[in-house]
């Protein structure tokens, strides 16, 4: 680690307004930086933790939409969304082991948009709603490919709203060393629509998969895909532990398995 | 009723206690007064010419004491190879220097080019980054074929060639088995990969340095196997600092997996700089940095031919093996592929004639040196897998196959030039068939179908040799080092017992396991023996800890010495009971007069040793202390049968592992709970390698798998239990305890178990042209080959 400065402001407001010191950087719950700064691959002059903003942490229903401070870990999300929306508690009880979803929060993942995160597929798949301190986000303009959202510098994601839909699941298929998803796919079932987020897969980072959520929105089944061609090889990540044909396959599989979960 | 204590019983381990309350005692945690610390400029290109370095503005920042580059070892020695192979034209390896500090060229991603102490490990860190490399990049060599097919780009420019050897063996067999080859009834043919892999012990490499000017006097505390070898490798060799002014130690260690048994430049460096500062230096690796100098295991590239006669026995084995060296000779490097894996390719087999063609190869990668099995496992994946394959073209059933070609007349003398002394693989078979429950496969088999997931059977048999071992034999294959093991027994004056053992123990449970040979051969409690290890300063000239012979070899000088306190021992009972020595009995802890209840217990015999006033000092001397050095006749054949159940994911290629059995043969069994636990970790090293680890180079030589983002241990949920039985015993001829040695058997007996349980799941499955998927079985890979 090089040698930086930290605050720790209390409230959203002194976050954004710390923020806006030069090379200023925020750190959530650490889980994707704190590593980054131990092998001296980043530099930030100041980092502001958001982890003492109490504001930001709240697991909440609100009518039909689920409401996630920005600030709310894994672990936290695992245990109170459980009843509301089980395919998303689902979801944050998987990433990691206990110690990262103790400390790693939404809103840094979402902020972080790697391309292997989990959430995402579920904002995705669900049509979240993105809120920082400035504004509102349809997670549709909010992710915009790898490492890279629609959030200005100092922006903070304070809030993520998910539509609870009647049905959900969650498939990951890992990454055998690293264990986040090689393929992770969401699939959400509303009374109206079909939505299906595919997570690890693609170079342009977190997508829908339209061409299913068609045909799945008539027919909730796995055999509703049959004749539904699987998303181009051609857009998939290539890497040590999967080839881009493999991603392409693996997403088929897994939104079947996800349908066939879904509860 | 199991046995309680001594020899055959489940002692807990007493190590554990410290080891598991945060109580031991690491190279990291030995922190000496003055210390600086060192960071390593490393090379982030795999192959390239050193320009210049710059290392001024680094010597200006605060708080750099030194920084040293390849110029300042000009005049000290090359970290030394410890074998030298001769090839099959008679002549030696090919053997380059392996500077401390790169000088030159740098030759792979990690090579140190620099290095900067400073009083503060941050300081250091800073200052390294400010150091200037200017370095001007070559095309790298990372394919074994390639850099042996031409010599347009060499790793080391004056040898002329990446060949290090082309050794053949048995030579003299060549004609004759390539007849037999071409005239037999059935030949298999197998191509196959053993993959590069990381030890990844959990404690990273550790080193201190610290020099007293006033006595001359150097130390070195680093995380070794074993300490005595690195106080002679880098004394006489490197630095040139002779044994009585260089204390090696290595106190606990946190796993060593073969890759602390070798010589590092960064061990040097820290004496070296100590010396040159007159202030003690640290460097402790990071993760990242052990990804790339800690020497890896395996990388084999072989083709090996199976000949069968129509009564399927097998008549001629013939293999070719590439085998990765990376970029410089580690220490016993040119050994595991020739001595620890040629003599092995007879298995458990009376194959008649058995060629082995081996090229070790100089790449731009890390060095490769011996990983838990070293030879053994490479020997035993590819003739486990070829005779798989056989038996699979020839429709018949793989055990029985196995079993017909079983040697079953010991001692045996291979066409690979060792004897194996005893041994029974039918009983071990047997005993699989029975713990495995084979009899019920095809149901467990059918409710896996059920649950739409195809269900494979792995059966493995194997052989190794242990306990390494004479050192006559291992000089005349060219070990540059004798192969015995030393203990001194010292009995204090109350009858309390401390064991200075030239073997050493990072995990093994040395601690627990020779105190109770001591204790059951003097009748006296465990807990009244202690072993003393990993200091050269206080344990006599040993080889250390490694190819799974410390019991066998260590243990043995142990039972040595205590053979010579007891002898001694009675002359004092027989003075002190007025007796005749011969009519002395040993039992229980105390010694007695044959026949008579006349008895004196031990401690009185040992106090009397040290406080001699009525003791026969013109017969004997006072005190109660034996050194012994054992040097075995022979190597042990640990042998055994293993069996894998699979599952594969047939929409995915994803592999669990359902059911794991191993029936090992180890001879006589000191600790079994710990014996256990050493096949437990070997067979989940074994799964890890099958099914997850991968070392993976790109074409520019850089390191793809540097973290475990991307390279895969095993983790608890990838194991599943594992059915463990060694009662097939047959004793060792050779050693005085008749043990044979498991520290390596679950390693070795597991990958081929594993592979050959994928191919028969895919085989069920109907996909009939998978004959071979090369480890690790990723879910890719497998999923690839179902596709055809």
């Amino acid at each position: 680690m090089y040698a930086f400065e930290i605050e720790r402001p209390t409230s959203v407001a002194d976050a954004v307004s710390a923020l806006s010191a030069d090379e200023a950087q925020p750190l959530g719950g650490g889980q994707t930086l704190i590593p980054t700064l131990k092998q001296r691959l980043a530099m930030p002059s100041k980092l502001v933790s958001l982890a003492g903003i109490e504001e930001m942490k709240y697991v909440r229903r609100d009518g039909d939409v689920l409401v996630i401070g920005g600030g709310t870990t894994h672990g936290r999300i695992a245990r109170e969304a459980a009843e509301h929306f089980p395919g998303l508690a689902a979801l944050a009880g998987k990433i990691g082991d206990p110690a990262v979803r103790n400390r790693g929060t939404i809103g840094g993942s979402i902020a972080n948009n790697d391309p292997s995160a989990c959430y995402p597929s579920a904002a995705m798949a669900c049509g979240a709603t993105i809120v920082t301190n400035s504004r509102e986000i349809a997670a549709d303009d909010y992710f915009q490919g790898m490492f890279t959202t629609a959030l200005e510098e100092g922006e903070i994601v304070t809030e993520v709203r998910f539509p609870i839909p009647e049905k959900s699941a969650y498939m990951k298929f890992e990454q055998i060393a690293s264990r986040f998803p090689l393929v992770g796919v969401f699939v959400a079932k509303f009374s109206d629509r079909v939505g299906v987020g595919v997570t690890g897969a693609s170079n342009d980072g977190v997508f829908r998969w339209t061409e299913a959520e068609e045909a799945l929105a008539g027919n909730f089944s796995a055999d509703a895909l049959s004749g539904v061609t699987a998303p181009p090889a051609s857009d998939m990540i290539a890497d040590l532990h999967g080839t881009a044909e493999y991603r392409a396959h693996l997403i088929p599989v897994m939104t079947r398995r996800g349908v066939a979960a879904a509860a | 009723m199991p046995k309680d204590h001594g020899i055959g019983a489940s002692s807990k381990r007493r190590e554990d206690v410290r080891f598991l309350t945060g109580t031991g005692n690491y190279t990291d945690d030995i922190n000496v007064y003055g210390q600086a610390y060192v960071a390593f400029v490393r090379s982030d290109v795999a192959h390239g010419r050193i320009k210049s370095v710059d290392t001024a503005e680094a010597a200006a920042m605060p708080g750099v004491l030194r920084v040293f580059t390849g110029s300042d070892f000009e005049g000290v020695g090359s970290i030394p190879c410890g074998w030298q192979v001769t090839d099959r034209h008679g002549e030696p390896m090919k053997e380059p220097a392996h500077p401390v500090l790169a000088h030159g060229k740098v030759r792979h991603v990690g090579d140190p080019i620099a290095a900067v102490v400073a009083e503060t490990l941050q300081e250091a860190r800073d200052a390294a980054e400010a150091v200037m490399a200017d370095i001007e990049e070559l095309p790298a060599v990372v394919d074994m074929k390639a850099a042996v097919a031409s010599s347009d780009t060499l790793v080391h420019d004056d040898i002329g060639t990446n060949l290090c050897y082309d050794w053949g063996f048995v030579e003299d067999n060549r004609e004759a088995v390539d007849k037999a080859i071409s005239e037999a009834a059935h030949v298999t043919t197998l191509e196959l990969v053993n993959n590069r892999l990381v030890a990844n012990p959990m404690e990273p490499r550790v080193a201190v340095g610290s020099y007293e000017a006033a006595g001359d006097m150097s130390t070195l505390y680093t995380t070794s196997q074993n300490p005595h070898v690195i106080r002679l490798l880098m004394g006489a060799f490197v630095l040139g600092i002779p044994e009585h002014k260089l204390r090696v130690v290595a106190p606990d260690v946190g796993g060593g997996f073969g890759t602390k048994i070798f010589h590092y430049a960064e061990e040097a460096f820290c004496t070296f700089a100590a010396r040159a500062l007159k202030r003690p230096v640290k460097w402790t690796s990071t993760r990242s940095e052990a990804f790339m100098s800690d020497a890896h295991g395996r990388d084999h590239v072989t083709k090996i031919e199976l000949a069968l006669d129509k009564d399927h026995n097998f008549t001629a084995l013939r293999t070719e093996t590439y085998a990765n060296m990376g970029a410089y000779l580690s220490t016993f490097a040119p050994s595991v592929p020739t001595w620890l894996h040629g003599t092995l390719m007879a298995g458990n087999y009376k194959t008649p004639l058995i060629y082995v063609n081996v090229k070790a190869v100089f790449t731009n990668t890390v060095p490769v040196d011996a990983y838990r099995g070293a030879g053994r496992p490479e020997a035993t994946f590819q003739l486990e897998r070829v005779v798989d394959k056989a038996a699979r073209e020839l429709g018949v059933d793989p055990i029985e196959l196995r079993r017909k070609n079983f040697i079953t007349e010991f001692p045996y003398a291979t066409p690979v030039a060792v004897e194996y002394d005893t041994g029974d693989y039918n009983a071990t078979m047997d005993k699989l068939i029975e713990i495995a429950d084979l009899a019920n496969f095809e149901t467990r088999r059918k409710e896996s179908e059920g649950r739409g997931k195809l269900r494979g059977l792995g059966i493995n048999s194997y052989i190794e040799a242990c306990g390494i071992a004479p050192s006559n034999l291992v000089g005349q294959l060219g070990a540059r080092a004798g192969l015995y093991e030393s203990a001194t027994v010292r009995v204090n004056a109350t009858g309390s017992i401390s064991v200075m053992t030239g073997s050493h123990s990072h995990g093994q449970g040395h601690e627990t396991a020779f105190p109770q040979v001591v204790a059951e051969m003097l009748g006296i409690p465990e807990d009244m023996v202690e072993i003393v290890h990993g200091d050269t300063a206080n344990t006599p000239m040993g080889m250390g800890t490694y190819g799974s012979r410390s019991l066998a070899v260590g243990g043995s000088a142990m039972v040595r010495a205590t053979e010579k306190i007891i002898n001694k021992a009675k002359k004092i009972a027989a003075h002190l009971l007025e007796a005749s020595e011969a009519d002395i009995e040993l039992k229980d802890g105390a010694f007695s007069v044959a026949g008579t209840d006349k008895s004196v217990a031990w401690g009185d015999v040992t106090l009397a040793a040290y406080v001699p006033h009525n003791y026969p000092l013109e017969d004997i001397e006072p005190g109660l202390e034996e050194t012994a050095f054992y040097d075995p006749s022979n190597f042990t054949y640990p042998s055994g049968a293993y069996c894998c159940e699979v599952e594969v994911d047939p929409d995915t290629g994803k592999v669990d592992v359902v059911a794991f059995a191993a029936a090992d043969d180890f001879g006589n069994v000191v600790n079994p709970m710990i014996v256990e636990g050493q096949v437990h970790g070997g067979v989940a090293q074994g799964i890890g390698q099958a099914l997850l680890e991968n070392c993976a180079y790109d074409e520019t030589g850089q390191l793809l798998s540097a973290s475990y983002m991307d390279y895969a241990m095993p983790r608890a949920d990838n194991v599943p239990m594992v059915t463990v039985d060694h009662s097939c015993q047959t004793p060792c001829t050779h050693n005085p305890l008749g043990v044979k040695g498991c520290g390596e058997a679950g390693a070795i007996g597991s990958p081929p178990a594993v592979i050959n349980a994928v191919i028969d799941a895919l085989q069920s499955g109907g996909h009939t042209h998978v004959t071979h998927i090369d480890m690790p079985a990723t879910p890719n890979r497998v999923w690839a080959a179902m596709q055809g």
